[in-house]
């Protein structure tokens, strides 16, 4: 099926985004075709294409339709939120079930735990991941932990966290941060980011209904530069699953969210140069399917791993572990990391931070020619 | 002190210092003049002061001058966004000057203010200039954080700005911090931790409302309440918006945040109490007329009538330009030329600090840490120039 589409989104008042450096070249082959997707309901009605914002609108207008306790809230969502992801959900559904909250992160990460602790669905939104630290503590210590240290007596298994993460070419310190990381390292919740609009439906269809609190970050870059043919009705795709969505030989890369664009992109130079890459999109980071990444590093004998966050300490090091213990015999060179520096995110020097194509190039090279 | 001041030399320099060139002022320019505050203030648990000002010919006018060259600047800035010579986001000022210049004018630089991301103006006020701010806007070496920081982040260490923060309300409790320390070292100084409307709700507001109390410090907390939350409407986010009352056993003050001379005294007040008695929460009523920041319209969650009725009943300049007129201390035509002048300068600024390089690369790495950490780096393309650690 004819998915892999790409359209320059207009320039919009709300977001702004550019493909000035290029960075968006291409996400031809980054789109599922939908006869591989592992839905039980493989007759799709119809597919129109849509941009990775409207889908998950879509997304939300189906959680709330098909369960009548589900709530969205959060800053600004009434009206349809920064990025329009919320869009005519109050018109539809009143203002009792989507609703904006104040200014209070932690407040609203609370609240929703409460909610969902009565059984209840409750989709918060943080409005960019920069700012989800204040509801750092409601997240580690409360959601995450609810269910052990009650003894499973509570939970609040319906929650789920969206926020949009990621550079977006000039979003400066505090609109482009990647902090997968920091929620990696908290047993109790689940961290999942898509790559694509027909990912993000399934995905946070999914998310909403696992009975495990998740935090769901959401590729700002691809709002509205991402768009593919979704299928309109409900789907799921299952969590804690990785996908090949590029088979090679040589080597496997390993990414997720907007970044598998840029691999995308690498793969198809390095290509030229006669290496066959594997590339992975792991969508679930924790738990996270060791299985698939371990089966293709047995494969290919070299592993790769990108990511945005700083290198230091990034879920990119727990991949590299992991593969290390699990195919240390098999592999035939060190496993290669590409991700931010470890520096603040910058605002005007963001293509240095960047872990670009380029970068990935050389990487890909030394390590095949280890 | 009247003097034609060559312009040129006025770009470098704080806008407090460019002098006002009109008549009579030489002998009449600190003549006092007692003005009226537009509205009387409300106090919560404290006894409000009078709405008599004292001024001079020469105050006036500089007000006029000062909120004159903040608006222009902020109106020059939206064109540069648009022309995308200003990336990352952006939040202008304009509608609520009188708060910047109207505090300024009551206290002196070693007071500390410290404020949120919407602060352009605030900076300019603590002496910034215009260049720095331009080139910050841009990301250029002239900057006054080197162009390392953008809009949202302009400090000024030698006049006591603090700053410049991302975070909504993350700056509050900051600005106790710096409250204890001008109290602990027996400073007779106070800190402005400034706020919006929307960070009222925040719970680090009001941890920072508890320490500042139980420690009596010298912190004033003011809420510049532009009544709106980026685009929720106040009495959509907050039970109570009388957020002067909102420190409950705090002492607070409402003041019309569009009249400059309310916000004078009330600043003065506030400093007074907050020395002998500690801290104080100041509501500025106030009103932005750019949307939040500059992907928002502005208009989708407010009518245009609000904002028209807005400029014309309480805009911070035309109360000024009245006053002037009525004290018969400049003609409309003298007012019209400081018009020009500081478009004129504000030019003069962007094309100054185009013409200042972008930072080099090499500073991606500085500042992280006290000494530079990091690895070689290059740009999108490898042909690019490269960075590395210095």
């Amino acid at each position: 099926m004819a998915s892999s589409l790409r359209r320059i989104a207009r320039l919009s008042l709300i977001s702004r985004y550019t493909s000035t450096d290029g960075r968006w070249n291409t996400l031809r082959g980054l789109s599922t075709a939908t006869d591989d997707l592992n839905s039980p309901n493989q007759c799709w009605t119809s597919n129109k294409p849509v941009n990775l914002f409207s889908a998950i609108n879509q997304a939300l207008h189906i959680a709330l339709e098909t369960d009548p306790r589900a709530y969205v809230f959060g800053e600004d969502v009434g009206f349809g939120g920064v990025f329009r992801c919320t869009t005519g959900l109050a018109d539809r559904f009143g203002k009792r079930r989507v609703f904006n909250t104040p200014l209070c992160e932690q407040g609203i990460v609370g609240f929703a735990i409460g909610l969902a602790a009565m059984g209840n669905r409750a989709i918060a939104e943080i409005q960019f991941a920069d700012y989800i630290f204040p509801a750092f503590d409601q997240i580690v210590n409360e959601a995450a932990k609810f269910r052990y240290r009650s003894g499973n007596q509570f939970n609040c298994g319906g929650l789920t966290i969206r926020a949009p993460y990621g550079a977006v070419g000039h979003g400066g310190h505090y609109h482009s941060q990647s902090p997968e990381a920091f929620f990696c390292h908290v047993p109790g919740i689940k961290v999942v980011i898509p790559r694509s609009p027909q990912q993000a439906k399934g995905l946070l269809l999914s998310c909403i209904r696992d009975p495990n609190p998740v935090v769901f970050f959401e590729p700002k870059w691809l709002y509205r530069l991402a768009v593919e043919e979704v299928p309109e009705q409900d789907f799921m795709l299952p969590l804690s699953e990785a996908e090949v969505i590029r088979e090679g030989s040589d080597i496997t890369l390993v990414g997720w969210g907007a970044q598998l664009s840029i691999m995308e992109q690498a793969c198809v130079e390095a290509e030229k140069d006669g290496i066959s890459c594997e590339l992975i999109d792991l969508k679930t980071l924790i738990p996270w399917d060791k299985e698939t990444v371990e089966a293709s590093v047995n494969k290919t004998g070299r592993l790769l791993v990108s990511h945005e966050a700083p290198i230091t300490g990034g879920f990119g090091a727990e991949i590299s572990a992991s593969i290390v213990e699990r195919c240390f015999l098999r592999l035939e060179a060190p496993v290669a990391r590409v991700c931010g520096l470890d520096t603040p995110f910058p605002l005007v020097f963001e293509p240095f931070y960047l872990p670009t194509k380029n970068k990935m190039l050389d990487a890909i090279k030394s390590t095949v020619n280890y | 002190m009247a003097q034609l001041t060559h312009r040129s030399a006025n770009l470098l320099k704080p806008i407090s210092a460019a002098v006002f060139a009109t008549r009579g002022l030489t002998t009449a320019s600190t003549t006092p003049i007692t003005v009226e505050t537009s509205l009387p203030f409300t106090g919560h648990k404290i006894d409000p002061p009078s709405r008599s000002v004292e001024t001079t010919p020469q105050e006036l006018l500089s007000f006029y001058r000062d909120m004159a060259l903040m608006r222009r600047m902020e109106i020059a800035a939206d064109s540069l966004y648009k022309a995308k010579l200003i990336r990352g986001f952006c939040h202008l000022y304009d509608g609520q000057e009188a708060v910047a210049v109207g505090m300024e004018a009551a206290i002196t630089k070693k007071d500390c203010i410290i404020t949120a991301y919407r602060d352009h103006c605030i900076y300019l006020g603590r002496g910034g200039t215009l260049l720095e701010t331009f080139s910050e806007l841009m990301g250029r070496k002239d900057g006054c954080s080197k162009g390392k920081g953008g809009s949202m982040h302009f400090y000024k260490k030698d006049s006591g700005f603090y700053g410049g923060h991302g975070i909504v309300g993350a700056q509050i409790p900051l600005g106790c911090g710096l409250a204890f320390a001008q109290k602990y070292n027996k400073e007779e100084h106070v800190t402005f931790a400034m706020y919006g409307d929307g960070a009222a709700n925040q719970g680090q507001l009001f941890e920072a409302l508890n320490m500042a109390a139980l420690w009596d410090l010298p912190a004033i907390l003011v809420c510049e309440n532009n009544h709106y939350g980026m685009g929720t409407a106040e009495w959509r986010a907050a039970k109570s918006p009388a957020y002067y009352k909102r420190g409950d056993y705090v002492p607070g003050l409402k003041v019309d945040g569009m009249d400059a001379f309310a916000v004078k005294q009330a600043c003065k007040f506030a400093k007074e109490h907050a020395l002998k008695n500690g801290p104080i929460i100041l509501e500025m009523d106030t009103y932005r007329y750019h949307g939040h920041s500059m992907s928002d319209p502005g208009s989708t969650y407010r009518t245009r009538d609000e904002i028209t009725g807005v400029r014309q009943e309480r805009d911070p300049i035309e109360r000024i330009r009245k006053l002037i007129l009525a004290h018969d201390l400049a003609t409309e035509k003298e007012l019209k030329d400081t018009e020009k002048e500081v478009r004129k300068e504000v030019d003069e600024a962007i094309a100054k600090a185009k013409e200042s390089p972008l930072a080099d690369p090499s500073e991606l790495f500085t500042n992280v840490y006290v000494k530079g950490f990091g690895v070689e780096s290059f740009g999108a393309d490898r042909k690019e120039v490269r960075a590395v650690l210095p």
